[in-house]
């Protein structure tokens, strides 16, 4: 608690970057030890400029580390820095981490699986049916389904996973407290409702063009994949891709037309080997999202039952052909896989593994 | 002179004994018939007249009187060309009077003098055993039907001459017919061609046992004809008295096949979804048993259900009820027993594929549109529902070889047996028949699956009728495993089977 004081203070220097900040922090091990740390001290770091170490040493004058933070409490809002162990883990493990993460609502889960949605500004039809199917399906399946609240796909993807149910945050390029674009005040208050809104921006911070490149590394490095639907050949979304690259997540990409200007980023992608999104139940499946099987306490025949079970109903009649048990005996192997919760009958005799 | 002969008519599927009187005294040459009788019986004097001088017998100059009593009933029929022929014989002193003592005539002749087949030989032969005839004279096509009822010296005819020659004694009634021994064969078709369809052969060995309706949903080209037509050949073998019972309908229709003996193979009728309701439940001036009775102690089994009319459909209720069937005409009504097991097939939709969308392309409001047609009463009194999937290619090659009808049908007689066990005391032999009053003392729940079931009827929303029949059903189910007790294992089988409602086409 002491410590995310220390934190918000240093991630809120007027004039120091990113950079600086993590350059502070390797060298201190702790905020709370760059605020202790005296002028002299600080212009002897290697990489910390004569400025920037007045800058610092001109910050701590009128801040008061409790009250500035009580007042972003007050606020709604939330701060977490790499000190604290609910850091999303992702998001820790990239190149860059933003040191300091706001947030209104919830952070990412690190157990869930998460997939990123981003796409075109402008898209089709196509592109919105898409975006909100494969929200929709990811996210009632217990996937986070991470954006950026923007026009289009972005905005599209958010509102298919609300619509299932399931949990979805959003990535801003300004500061949490800001509905950008203004016409998402609505989507912005479910996501907040059902997830989160982040942002390595402080508050009130307006949108600046060079804040969003920056915000699709976050995207890309909350994501365990990433799903991109609709971008244009130079598209924001292929700056998300180069990020997901770096961090070594996979890609997977909605194929067009070849005739279509929206879809021939996606087209490009998928040339240089980028996955093939076919349908969002099958991505459902490649993410393993399915428990390890053999590690259910379950009797021999239920977990042969088990075992033939996917996401795509089958019937009683398929699962007796596969497994040779007669139908009497697998009515009762059903009921009781149906009351551990590990299958449902989505209509009459025809069954799905559910998670 | 006077004369009388006994004959009779066809009445259901039973037969009443008629008198042919035949005066012939002096006065205007006339051939008078009296005594209610149809047309085709009146025309019967020109028939005679002709056929009696050819045969060398001009009838004389005087008064000819032919009575057919009683005569409150309506005489209709092929078959009193003989005996009025025979009656007037003898009022002319041809035919010893005596020879006709204890004897039934019964035939239609043609203008030479031949004796032609007429229907219902196999009843009206029953009626006269029971009321003391000992001979009869059938024609000679119908000799093999006539054989079946044992005691009785049968003289079959081909001629008005032999029937003379056979009064006069010059003629004795030949060898006693053998009748052909039932064929070892079974001529059923057997479950084990059925490739694959666990779920829809299982369905048939609980309906069997248990005689509940049964109704098949699937695509076309699934199988459900085929294991349909499977169904007589898993019910239990008909004794000889309903054996008789189904050969006396089969000769008031003229179908009975009797050069093989009385009818051996339990019926399968499969109406074509055209019919009418008085070909579904029998019908005609005098009403001759329709596709319900022809069903009897077999399988009704109706192929595309939701294409038949819907009032065709409402005529099945009472059979279904009361296992006959009462016809009610100007002259008379007449009860012909309907005790089938009613099997139905229908697809899912209009196309027939769903819920397989990707084949489907049916509108949801044309498939519930397509699902109205069905009456709900009758959908009530349908207890097991089973789905056919479509036949894969593995299934059509045939690698998992299915069970024979001769062992499903071991098992269906052991649950029947623990049936007719239990209901001993009681008026009805089959689970499916239980009233709701006795269901809980014959179907008694443990409480885990009282506890089972309660959640079943919310989670399902079950209707008091669906819930009792899911019970019958799970009556049947543990019988099959010769269990007293009925478990979890047998109510979650039988929620499979739960009657489709409106729900299961809901996405």
């Amino acid at each position: 608690m002491e410590d995310l004081t220390y934190a918000y203070w240093l991630a809120n220097i007027k004039g120091i970057g990113t950079k600086t900040i993590h350059q502070l922090y390797k060298y201190c091990g702790s905020a709370k030890a760059v605020w202790y740390l005296s002028g002299s001290e600080l212009r002897k770091l290697y990489g910390i400029t004569e400025e920037s170490a007045a800058r610092i040493s001109h910050s701590k004058e009128g801040w008061d580390l409790d009250q500035e933070w009580d007042r972003l409490l007050a606020r709604g809002i939330s701060f977490v820095s790499l000190e604290q162990q609910c850091y999303p883990r992702r998001l820790r493990e990239i190149y860059d981490p933003p040191y300091g993460l706001y947030y209104i609502g919830q952070l990412p889960p690190d157990e869930a699986p998460s997939v990123g949605i981003v796409g075109g500004r402008a898209c089709s039809s196509y592109g919105k049916d898409i975006a909100k199917r494969a929200g929709k399906c990811l996210a009632g399946n217990g996937v986070s389904i991470i954006s950026g609240m923007a026009r289009g796909i972005d905005g599209f993807g958010h509102e298919g996973a609300l619509d299932g149910g399931g949990k979805t945050y959003a990535v801003l390029g300004c500061g949490v407290n800001v509905v950008y674009p203004p016409e998402h005040a609505e989507l912005y208050e479910r996501i907040v409702a059902q997830g989160g809104i982040l942002s390595e921006y402080p508050p009130d911070m307006p949108p600046r063009p060079g804040f969003f490149p920056m915000r699709n590394r976050i995207i890309a490095g909350l994501s365990d994949l990433l799903l991109i639907i609709e971008a244009k050949e130079k598209s924001g979304s292929l700056i998300t891709a180069d990020c997901a690259l770096e961090q070594g997540k996979d890609i997977y990409a909605v194929p067009g037309q070849i005739t279509d200007p929206l879809s021939a980023g996606c087209n490009r992608l998928i040339r240089q080997g980028a996955g093939i999104l076919l349908s969002p139940e099958e991505l459902v499946c490649e993410l393993h999202l399915l428990p390890e099987k053999n590690k259910l306490p379950l009797e021999k025949s239920e977990r042969l039952v088990y075992s033939c079970l996917d996401l795509l109903p089958k019937s009683m009649e398929k699962i007796s052909e596969e497994t040779a048990l007669d139908i009497a005996t697998l009515a009762e192997i059903l009921f009781s896989l149906e009351e551990k919760g590990l299958v449902q009958e989505t209509w009459q005799n025809h069954y799905i593994s559910v998670n | 002179m006077y004369s009388i002969v006994t004959t009779a008519i066809l009445h259901g599927i039973d037969s009443l004994p008629v008198s042919v009187e035949a005066d012939v005294s002096d006065g205007l040459p006339i051939f008078e018939m009296v005594g209610f009788l149809a047309s085709e019986v009146r025309e019967s004097r020109e028939r005679v007249r002709t056929a009696l001088r050819n045969c060398g017998h001009q009838l004389p100059a005087k008064r000819i009187t032919i009575n057919l009593s009683p005569s409150n009933i309506k005489k209709s029929g092929n078959g009193f060309d003989l005996p009025i022929t025979v009656a007037i014989l003898a009022a002319l002193g041809i035919v010893p009077e005596d020879a006709l003592k204890d004897t039934l005539v019964i035939g239609e002749i043609g203008l030479n003098g031949a004796i032609l087949a007429v229907e219902g030989v196999l009843p009206i032969l029953l009626k006269a055993k029971e009321l003391g005839i000992r001979r009869c004279i059938v024609p000679k096509d119908n000799h093999m039907e006539a054989a079946l009822v044992e005691d009785l010296t049968i003289f079959p005819a081909d001629h008005i001459r032999s029937v003379m020659d056979y009064f006069s004694g010059t003629k004795d009634p030949g060898e006693k017919l053998c009748l052909p021994i039932a064929p070892k064969v079974s001529e059923y078709l057997d479950f084990a061609d059925v490739n694959g369809q666990r779920m829809l052969r299982r369905a048939c060995e609980i309906a069997v046992s248990g005689m509940h309706n049964l109704l098949m949903v699937g695509p076309p080209g699934a199988g459900k004809t085929m294991v349909a037509k499977r169904i007589p050949g898993i019910l239990p073998p008909m004794a000889l008295a309903e054996r008789m019972e189904v050969s006396k309908i089969y000769s008031v229709c003229g179908m009975l096949h009797a050069s093989d003996g009385l009818m051996e193979h339990r019926p399968f009728r499969a109406p074509h979804h055209t019919i009418s309701p008085q070909g579904l439940a029998g019908g005609g001036m005098v009403p001759k048993p329709g596709e319900v009775s022809l069903a009897h102690r077999g399988v009704l089994f109706l192929d595309e259900l939701p294409e038949f009319q819907k009032s065709t459909l409402e005529i099945l209720r009472q059979p279904m009820e009361d296992k006959k069937i009462t016809i009610s005409r100007v002259n008379g009504s007449f009860t012909y027993p309907a005790d089938f097991l009613l099997v139905c097939a229908m697809n899912p939709c209009k196309c027939g594929y769903y819920p397989d969308r990707t084949r489907c392309r049916c509108a949801n409001t044309s498939i519930r549109r397509y699902l109205e047609r069905i009456s709900q009463p009758l959908l009530d009194r349908i207890d097991l529902c089973a789905e056919a999937e479509p036949v894969t290619y593995r299934d059509l090659t045939g690698q998992e070889k299915g069970e024979t009808s001769a062992q499903i049908r071991t098992r269906v007689l052991a649950a029947q047996e623990m049936q007719r066990t239990r209901y001993q005391k009681e008026s009805w032999y089959f689970n499916s028949q239980i009233p709701v009053s006795k269901l809980s003392a014959y179907c008694v729940l443990g409480k885990k699956e009282t506890a089972y079931m309660e959640r079943m009827y919310e989670k399902l929303h079950l209707s008091a009728r669906a819930y009792h029949k899911l019970i019958k059903l799970s009556r049947t189910i543990a019988d099959l495993e010769q269990s007293e007790q009925i478990t979890i294992r047998h109510l979650t089988e039988a929620v499979c089977y739960r009657s489709i409602d409106k729900k299961y086409w809901e996405v």
